[in-house]
C-alpha cells in the first residue's frame, strides 16, 4: 500500500463507525434463548426415533425373555420343532415360519415376474405417454390397504383356484390364495424399485451396445439387466421383507390355526397370522400365550430388519457405483 | 481482541495468516492482505485458485460447508471475526454479501428487500427504507411500479440489483460480491459496474471476478491469486493499486495473468 | 451373409416375442387393479332374499302395505316390550313419523326381516331368472329385491346386529378421530426431525445414527408397532390412556389416544423421510442469500425453507396419512373394538376405524357380511381417492415455482 492511502484511512476512522439502524458495533454473541430452544426441540424430534427403536427392542425382549425363560418352554422346542400348540403348551416356531416361508414365496414368484417385467418394459420399451399412465396407476396399487388385498383373496381368488383345482384339494382357507394376492401387492414395489435402478444404468452401455448391432432385447437383458442387477435384488430383498411383515391379507384369507405344511392349498397361520389372531381375542397380560405373541414378534422383527438392511446396503453400493 | 495487535487500524477488513481447508485439503494457504474503507477492492485469479473461498471467509459464510475449516484471523475494525465469542450473525448484518447467480426469495419485491431489516430490528419507516435502498441499487425506476409482484418476475440483470438493493437494506459496513455479473449480459454488467462506483461513496466493497478488464474499470486496489507451486492451495501473491497491478506488477505470475499469457 | 441376416431376423422375432411378454406383464398389475375394484363393485351391489322371521299374518291385521299409520303405530305398541317402544318413541315420536319410516321400522323391529342370501351385481344382472326361480323354490315365503349396500343409511347409520340394518357411522368416526390425532401429533414431530436432520444435523455419529435409524424403521412391519403400542400405551401408559388420571373410569387403555400415539409413531418416518426430501429440494442459493442479510438459522428456516418446501411436506404427509387410513394390523393389536354402535366420544373412547370394520365383516360367516365388506371398502377407497388427488394437485399446483 502507498503511504498517501494508508494517511488518508487513518482520521476517517472515528466517524465513520457504523451509522446504522442496529447501531451496533460489537460482534460478540448475543443470547438466542429462542433459538436454542427451538433448536432443543427438534432435536428432541429426531431423537424420538432412537426412542421408538429403543421402545420396540425393549417391548419384544423383555416379553420374550419371560417367555423363553418361562420353564414350559425350551429354546431347543422353540427352534427346532414345528408344532405350535399353545393350548397345549407346544411351541414349535417352524409351524409358523413355515407359512410364512410358503406365502412369502408365492408371492415372490408373483412379483419378482410381472414386478421386473414390467420395470422392464417401462425403462426399456414404453414411450413416455404410456409410462406416464402406465406408472401412476401401478403406483395406485401399492396404495391400495392391505386389508382390501385381503378381502380379494378371500372373495375373488380363493374360489377361482377352488374352482380350478376343486374344492376337495383347496380349502377356502389357504396359503396360495394369500400368496398370490401378496404377490400382486409387493408387486408395484419391485417395478418401481427395478425401474429406478434400470434407470441408472447409463446411457452410454446401452448405445455401446446398440453399437455393436444387438437388438433392443439383447440390450435390454444382457446388458441392462445385468448392470442392474444389485438394484433388483435389492428390490427383491425388499420385497421378500414385506412379504414376511405382511399381516393382513394372511389373517383374512390364509385361516387361522397352525399347521406345518408344504401344501399351498391348506389352511396354515403364519407369524403375522398368529400375532393378529391372538391380541384380537382376549388374552390376559401376564399369561405365557400373551408373552408368546412378543416372541414371535421379536423373530419377525429381526428377520425383517435384516432383510431391511442388506437392501439398503446392496442400493447404497449400486448409487456408489453409477453416481 | 484477541488478535488485535496485528490490527493497524488503518483498514476496515484485514486477513492475517488465512488457511483455509475443506476436510484434509488446504484450499487456501497463508493469505495476507487489506480492504481499505471506501475503496473497491477487487480479488482476480484463475478459476479454483479460492477467491470464493476467501470472499466466504471475510463474513463467515464458510461456517456452512460442513467440512471447511478457517485458520487465521480476519479483522473488521480490529474485532477478529473468528474470535470464539463472535456471533457470525452480527457478522453477516455488517458484512452484506451479493452472489454469483441472482437469488432473490420467491417473494415480492418489496419483501425482499424488507425482509432483511425487518429480522434485524428494523422500526422505523419501512416503505422509506425499501424506496431508498432500491434507489440506491438503481433498480427504483424498474419496479416502482411493480413492488408486489415477485423478485423471480425480473429480468437477471434486474434481480442482481434487486439482490443488491436487499443487502443495503440491512445497511451493512462492507458489502462482498461474488462475480456478481457473471451470469449478466453486457449491458446488465455495465449497470451493476456503474451502481459499484456510486456505492464506494458509502460502502466498502469487495468483489470476486475472473473477467480482468472488469476489475481494472471499477477496482482501486486489486488482489491477485494464484495456485501456489503445489498447485494445491491458492495464495493471494500480490496486493496493489489497480493501475500498478494492471501496468507494473512485480510479479511475473501476475504479468503473465494479466496479459493473458496464462489462466 | 445370408447366414447373417436369417439369424437377425430370428433375433428381431425373439426380441418381437419379448417385448409381448415384458407388455403383458406390465398389464398384468394393470389388470389387478381393474380385477380389484371390479371385485368390489361387483359385491356391493346385487339381488337379496329377505324374508320376515315373524309371520306378518300373526303380528298384523292387513298386509303391511295396506296399514295405515295409526294402525302401524299400534302394531308396534303391541309387538315392543314397554320399554322399547318407549325409547324408540323418545328417539322421534311416532305420530311424527312418515308413512315410509314406519313401515321401515315395522319390517325391523316388528316383523324382524333378514337376509337370506345374496348375489352379486353380475349373477344379479346376467342369472336373475334362474336366481328367482331358486329363490322362489327355497324361500316361499321371501322376498327377492335389488339392493344396493352402499347407501346414506351405511354411511350414516351406526353398528346393528342385524346386516340389513349395519352401518359404519361409528367406525368413519372412529377412523376420523384416530388420524386427526395422529396427524397433530405426528405432524410437528416429523417436520421437526426432518428440518432437524437436514438443517441443523452436523456429521456427527449421533446424526448418523438417528438418519440411519429412521431408514430402519421405515421398514420395520406395522404389526410390531402394533406391538409396541400394546405394551406402552396400551399397558404401561394405561392411566394415561385410559384417562384415568383425568378422572374417566370407565374405560381401559384400548382408546383413541393410544390407536393414535401408535399410528403417529408408525407413518413419523414417512413423514420425515419426505419431509427431509421436500427441504433438501430448496436451493441452497435461497439459505446463503438469508445468512447473507445476518439471519439466524431459525429465521432461515422459518421464513424460506419452510415456506418453500411445504407443498412437498404437504404431499408427503397427505401420502403417509392415507397410508395410516387404510393400516389395520397395528390397530388389532392395539385392540380395537369390533362392535360398537356409539359415537366416539373423546380422546380417551373406545374405537373402531374403518379397515377394522372391513376385517371385522370379512371374519363373518353369512353372505351378506361380504356386501357389507364392499360398501365399506368403496367409502374406504373413494376417501383414500380423494386424498391422493389433493396429494397429486399439491404437488403439481406448486412443482414449478422454484
Ligand atoms: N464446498 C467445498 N467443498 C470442498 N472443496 C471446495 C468447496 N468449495 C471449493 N472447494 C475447493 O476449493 C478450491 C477453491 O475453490 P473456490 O474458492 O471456489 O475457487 P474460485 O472461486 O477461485 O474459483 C477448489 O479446489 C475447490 O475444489
Ligand atoms: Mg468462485
Amino acid at each position: 500500500m502507498t503511504l498517501q492511502t494508508e494517511a488518508a484511512a487513518a482520521p476517517r476512522l472515528t466517524s465513520e463507525r457504523p451509522q446504522n439502524f442496529y447501531g451496533r458495533t460489537s460482534l460478540s454473541k448475543r443470547p438466542r434463548p429462542l433459538e436454542s430452544l427451538i433448536q432443543s426441540f427438534l432435536f428432541l424430534c429426531g431423537a424420538l426415533s432412537i426412542a421408538t427403536t429403543l421402545g420396540i427392542v425393549y417391548v419384544l425382549g423383555q416379553e420374550s425373555l419371560q417367555f423363553f425363560t418361562n420353564p414350559e418352554v425350551s429354546l431347543t422346542e422353540f427352534f427346532f420343532t414345528t408344532y405350535w400348540q399353545p393350548e397345549a403348551g407346544e411351541y414349535g416356531i417352524w409351524a409358523l415360519a413355515n407359512s410364512t416361508f410358503i406365502t412369502s414365496l408365492i408371492a415372490m414368484c408373483v412379483a419378482v415376474p410381472f414386478g421386473l417385467g414390467a420395470a422392464v418394459y417401462l425403462s426399456e420399451y414404453a414411450s413416455p405417454h404410456a409410462r406416464n399412465f402406465l406408472k401412476p396407476t401401478l403406483e395406485i396399487l401399492a396404495g391400495v390397504p392391505t386389508v382390501v388385498y385381503g378381502y380379494f383373496a378371500l372373495t375373488f381368488i380363493t374360489p377361482i383356484l377352488r374352482a380350478v383345482f376343486g374344492v376337495e384339494t383347496v380349502e377356502i382357507y389357504n396359503m396360495a390364495s394369500a400368496g398370490l394376492v401378496m404377490g400382486i401387492m409387493i408387486l408395484p414395489l419391485i417395478s418401481s424399485m427395478s425401474e429406478d435402478a434400470l434407470h441408472a444404468v447409463p446411457r452410454s452401455l446401452r448405445e455401446a451396445a446398440f453399437g455393436l448391432g444387438a437388438t433392443r432385447f439383447e440390450v435390454s437383458t444382457q446388458v441392462v439387466a445385468p448392470a442392474a442387477l444389485s438394484g433388483v435384488t435389492a428390490a427383491f430383498i425388499l420385497g421378500v421383507s414385506r412379504a414376511v411383515g405382511e399381516t393382513m391379507i394372511v389373517a383374512i384369507a390364509a385361516g387361522s390355526g397352525s399347521l406345518f405344511t408344504f401344501n399351498p392349498f391348506k389352511a396354515a397361520e403364519t407369524m403375522t397370522g398368529y400375532i393378529a389372531r391372538l391380541s384380537g381375542g382376549d388374552v390376559s397380560y401376564a399369561s405365557l400365550q400373551y408373552q408368546s405373541i412378543f416372541a414371535v414378534g421379536l423373530m419377525l422383527f429381526l428377520v425383517t430388519l435384516v432383510l431391511n438392511i442388506i437392501s439398503r446396503r446392496i442400493v447404497a453400493r449400486f448409487r456408489e457405483v453409477y453416481e | 481482541m484477541t488478535n488485535s495487535q496485528h490490527s493497524t487500524g488503518h483498514y476496515l477488513l484485514e486477513a492475517h495468516n488465512l488457511n483455509i481447508y475443506y476436510g484434509t485439503h488446504k484450499a487456501v494457504a497463508d493469505v495476507q492482505f487489506n480492504v481499505e474503507r471506501h475503496k473497491i477492492t477487487a480479488i482476480i485469479g484463475p478459476s479454483g485458485c479460492g477467491k470464493s473461498t476467501v470472499l466466504r471467509a471475510f463474513n463467515r459464510m464458510n461456517d456452512f460447508v460442513p467440512t471447511c475449516r478457517v485458520e487465521g484471523d480476519v479483522l473488521l475494525d480490529g474485532q477478529n471475526l473468528y474470535a470464539p465469542d463472535v456471533d457470525p450473525v452480527e457478522v453477516r448484518k455488517r458484512i452484506g454479501m451479493v452472489f454469483q447467480k441472482p437469488n432473490p426469495f420467491p417473494k415480492t419485491i418489496y419483501e425482499n428487500v424488507a425482509w432483511g431489516a425487518r429480522i434485524n430490528g428494523f422500526k422505523g419507516n419501512m416503505d422509506e427504507l425499501v424506496e431508498s435502498a432500491l434507489r440506491g441499487a438503481v433498480v427504483w425506476d424498474d419496479v416502482k411500479d411493480n413492488l408486489h409482484k415477485s423478485g423471480l418476475s425480473l429480468s437477471g440483470g434486474q434481480q442482481q440489483r434487486l439482490c443488491i438493493a436487499r443487502a443495503l437494506a440491512v445497511q451493512p459496513e462492507v458489502i462482498l460480491m461474488d462475480e456478481p455479473c457473471s451470469s449478466l449480459d453486457p449491458i446488465a454488467t455495465l449497470k451493476i459496474e456503474e451502481l459499484m462506483r456510486e456505492l464506494k461513496e458509502r460502502y466498502t466493497i469487495v468483489i470476486v471476478t475472473h473477467n480482468m478488464q472488469q476489475a481494472a474499470r471499477v477496482s482501486d486496489t486489486t488482489a491477485m491469486m494464484m495456485l501456489t507451486d503445489d498447485r494445491q492451495s491458492g495464495t493471494v501473491i500480490e496486493v496493489n493499486e489497480t493501475n500498478t497491478i494492471f501496468t507494473r506488477p512485480k510479479d511475473q505470475r501476475t504479468e503473465d495473468y494479466v496479459t493473458g499469457r496464462f489462466g | 451373409m445370408n447366414t447373417h441376416s436369417s439369424t437377425l431376423s430370428a433375433r428381431h422375432r425373439i426380441g418381437k416375442f419379448w417385448q409381448m411378454l415384458l407388455a403383458a406383464a406390465t398389464i398384468v398389475g394393470i389388470l389387478s387393479l381393474i380385477v380389484l375394484i371390479y371385485n368390489v363393485v361387483n359385491e356391493a351391489a346385487g339381488l337379496a332374499v329377505i324374508q320376515y322371521s315373524v309371520d306378518p299374518k300373526l303380528v298384523l291385521p292387513k298386509p303391511l302395505d295396506e296399514l295405515t299409520n295409526e294402525e302401524m303405530i299400534a302394531a308396534i305398541e303391541e309387538n315392543l316390550s314397554k320399554g322399547a317402544y318407549q325409547r324408540a318413541n323418545t328417539d322421534q315420536p311416532f305420530n311424527t313419523r312418515t308413512k315410509s319410516e314406519l313401515t321401515k321400522f315395522v319390517q325391523e323391529r316388528v316383523l324382524e326381516e333378514e337376509v337370506k342370501g345374496t348375489w352379486s351385481l353380475t349373477d344379479s344382472l346376467f342369472k336373475a331368472d334362474q336366481i328367482r326361480a331358486d329363490a322362489a323354490k327355497n324361500y316361499p315365503k321371501a322376498r327377492l329385491e335389488f339392493r344396493q349396500w352402499l347407501t346414506l343409511d351405511f354411511i350414516t347409520q351406526p353398528m346393528s346386529s342385524n346386516p340389513l340394518y349395519s352401518g359404519i357411522r361409528t367406525a368413519i368416526l372412529g377412523s376420523f378421530f384416530v388420524i386427526v390425532l395422529t396427524i397433530v401429533i405426528a405432524f410437528p414431530v416429523g417436520v421437526g426431525a426432518a428440518i432437524y436432520l437436514e438443517e441443523y444435523a452436523g456429521h456427527h455419529w449421533f446424526n448418523r445414527i438417528i438418519q440411519t435409524n429412521i431408514d430402519n424403521l421405515a421398514g420395520v412391519p406395522s404389526i410390531v408397532y402394533g406391538m409396541l403400542g400394546l405394551a406402552i400405551f396400551v399397558r404401561a401408559l394405561e392411566p394415561f390412556t385410559s384417562g384415568a388420571i383425568f378422572g374417566i373410569l370407565d374405560s381401559n387403555g384400548r382408546t383413541i389416544i393410544s390407536a393414535a400415539l401408535t399410528m403417529a409413531l408408525l407413518i413419523l418416518p414417512l413423514i420425515i423421510i419426505n419431509g427431509q426430501e421436500a427441504i433438501r429440494a430448496v436451493p441452497n442459493s435461497l439459505r446463503q442469500a438469508s445468512y447473507g442479510l445476518g439471519a439466524t438459522r431459525w429465521e432461515t428456516i422459518w421464513h424460506h425453507v419452510l415456506p418453500n418446501s411445504l407443498p412437498g411436506i404437504l404431499t408427503g404427509t397427505i401420502l403417509a396419512i392415507s397410508r395410516a387410513i387404510g393400516e389395520t394390523a397395528p390397530l388389532i393389536i392395539v385392540g380395537a373394538s369390533t362392535f360398537i354402535a356409539f359415537d366416539p366420544n373423546g380422546l380417551f373412547a373406545k374405537f373402531t376405524v374403518l379397515p377394522i370394520q372391513i376385517y371385522n365383516f370379512t371374519q363373518q360367516p353369512q353372505d351378506e357380511y361380504r356386501n357389507l365388506a364392499a360398501a365399506a371398502i368403496l367409502v374406504l377407497l373413494v376417501l383414500l381417492l380423494a386424498l391422493n388427488s389433493m396429494a397429486i394437485f399439491l404437488r403439481n399446483r406448486f412443482s414449478n415455482r422454484l
